[in-house]
């Protein structure tokens, strides 16, 4: 209860600034055709649930978000454990990872359509090659640290190379991979909504710019708060979990 | 003693290179014999080298020149026969007190009750019951270093090397430790390679003692030591004393020129 409460204080600012939005809106301060009230946004997205549009957009842009951050975790963990213990791979690698890490990953949208089209195919290709990048460098480094004590210990307790890579090198590696997932998270939402903006017929993206292009500026408005809150809800539930796996420290 | 060495080490060098910087010759044309059941201690000054012997035996760095056989067989890689206890513990900080001492015993395909039932033995004997679920981050040192000898011990490997085990605790625990890892032997005869700079730990536990040169790392002499290793009380006797003086004067002419030699002393 003690818990419920202090979570509330601290969210607190989020409520004064839902109220000033109400405020200035209902005080005619701004034009509400750019900004309208909070409370009429609410009111659209009601309707937007109520007719499905959020919806059967959600769903899509979901799949594609998760499907593309799955192969990004497990491709990205393994390619890292992979370059850390293996050393022709690291020199092959390597600098492909230094020349994509800065490259901004919106860049790739049009090329990723080009190659898969307008469908999921190409927004999970988008998803998967952008997230993939700090999940290989969080594994990477995380690997690279494992202490070189718990690696012979394992082997002269008879563990074999693939075994100790599982029990010893993907623990040791878990922390700093993790945060690399939690970077990734965050960037399969921008990367998710930003290529249906411009180009889908189908999700999050695609809503608010369609909503926004026929004027509905309250339905554009609670979409795009709506990725807002998945997003946030999606990175605590992610530092929950995190906290779970890593019980064992401290 | 009768019979074929457990360990036998012949004319082994061993250069370390850093990754950057000169090669460094760290052993010299060492050569040296362990018989079975028998403690001895590899005392040295630091950087002497003698860590890395130990890895050596253990099969943990690649020999690049000479030739360490275990019971025989050549050495070329790490297995269960050869048991090891590092300074800083190497404990999987992800597992439990038991699941550490467990992780042996799995990897032996011991079947469920016999490895519990082990596994529980060991932590019984090293006095950590009610620890069992503890993390080692909710440990302290000694308790660390507990765990570690258990994890060892449990899967039963004719041969303990010891990488300064006690050298990361306090005084007081460490000789506790020191005190207990003797019960331990006395009780259960290990071939066992401790490795340590200290002079009394040395005298206090082991049987023989190879002294070791400053870098690069030799064998300097190997020296009998017959004070009772069944006797808590014995470093107060002069048998004691005169055995760590005779020890000490070999140790501390390599002592100041590992000193020397130190690049930021």
């Amino acid at each position: 209860m003690q818990a419920v409460l202090r979570a509330g204080l601290r969210y607190l600012p989020l409520l004064f600034l839902a109220l000033a939005w109400e405020a200035v809106t209902r005080l005619n301060l701004v034009d509400t055709a750019a900004l309208p009230p909070l409370s009429k946004v609410a009111v659209a997205w009601i309707d937007l649930i109520r007719g499905g549009e959020l919806i059967d957009n959600a769903k899509a842009s979901l799949y594609r978000g998760s499907v593309g951050l799955l192969l990004a975790i497990f491709g990205g963990g393994g390619l890292g454990l992979l370059m850390a213990r293996w050393r022709l791979l690291d020199i092959f690698v390597n600098p492909l990872v230094e020349l994509f890490y800065p490259l901004p990953k919106s860049a790739l949208i049009p090329i990723t359509v080009l190659w898969l089209g307008f469908g999921d195919a190409s927004k999970i290709l988008l998803i998967f090659l952008g997230c993939m990048i700090p999940v290989t460098i969080g594994a990477y480094n995380g690997a690279r640290g494992s202490d070189h004590a718990l690696v012979w210990s394992a082997r002269s307790m008879g563990a074999n190379r693939l075994r100790m890579m599982w029990d010893v090198i993907l623990p040791s590696a878990l922390p700093e991979l993790l945060n690399g997932i939690r970077t990734a998270l965050a960037l399969a939402f921008i990367l998710l909504v930003s290529s249906e903006l411009i180009v889908s017929q189908q999700g999050f993206g695609y809503l608010i710019g369609y909503l926004g292009a026929t004027g509905s500026y309250e339905g554009m408005y609670a979409v795009a708060l709506t990725v807002a809150f998945l997003g946030f809800a999606a990175d605590r539930i992610y530092q929950l979990f995190m906290q779970w796996l890593l019980a064992w420290r401290e | 003693m009768v019979g074929q060495s457990q360990i036998v080490i012949e004319g082994v060098n061993h250069t370390y290179r850093p990754p950057r910087g000169r090669p460094v010759l760290a052993l010299s044309d060492v050569s040296l014999q362990v018989q079975p059941r028998e403690f001895l201690a590899l005392l040295g000054p630091s950087g002497c080298g003698k860590s890395t012997l130990l890895y050596l035996v253990g099969g943990f760095l690649p020999i690049e020149a000479g030739r360490i056989a275990v019971k025989g067989k050549a050495v070329t890689a790490p297995g269960p026969d050869r048991g090891i206890v590092f300074q800083h513990f190497a404990l999987f900080p992800w597992k439990t007190v038991r699941a550490n001492i467990l992780y042996g015993l799995e990897r032996q395909r011991m079947p469920r009750t016999e490895r519990e039932r082990r596994a529980q033995a060991f932590i019984d004997l090293v006095g950590l019951s009610g620890f069992e679920d503890s993390y080692p981050s909710q440990l302290s040192g000694g308790m660390k270093q507990r765990t570690a000898i258990a994890r060892t011990l449990a899967f039963d490997p004719d041969i303990l090397l010891m990488d300064e085990p006690f050298g990361a605790l306090d005084a007081q625990t460490r000789a506790l430790m020191q005190t207990e890892l003797l019960n331990i032997w006395n009780r259960t005869p290990k071939t066992v390679v401790f490795v340590t700079h200290d002079v009394q730990e040395a005298v206090y536990l082991a049987q023989r003692i190879a002294v070791m040169s400053a870098r690069p790392g030799r064998i300097k002499a190997v020296i009998e030591n017959k004070v009772d290793h069944r006797d808590p009380s014995v470093t107060r006797s002069k048998e004691f004393v005169e055995k760590v003086d005779e020890i000490w004067n070999l140790v501390r002419e390599e002592a100041i020129k590992a000193e020397a030699k130190k690049p930021d002393a």
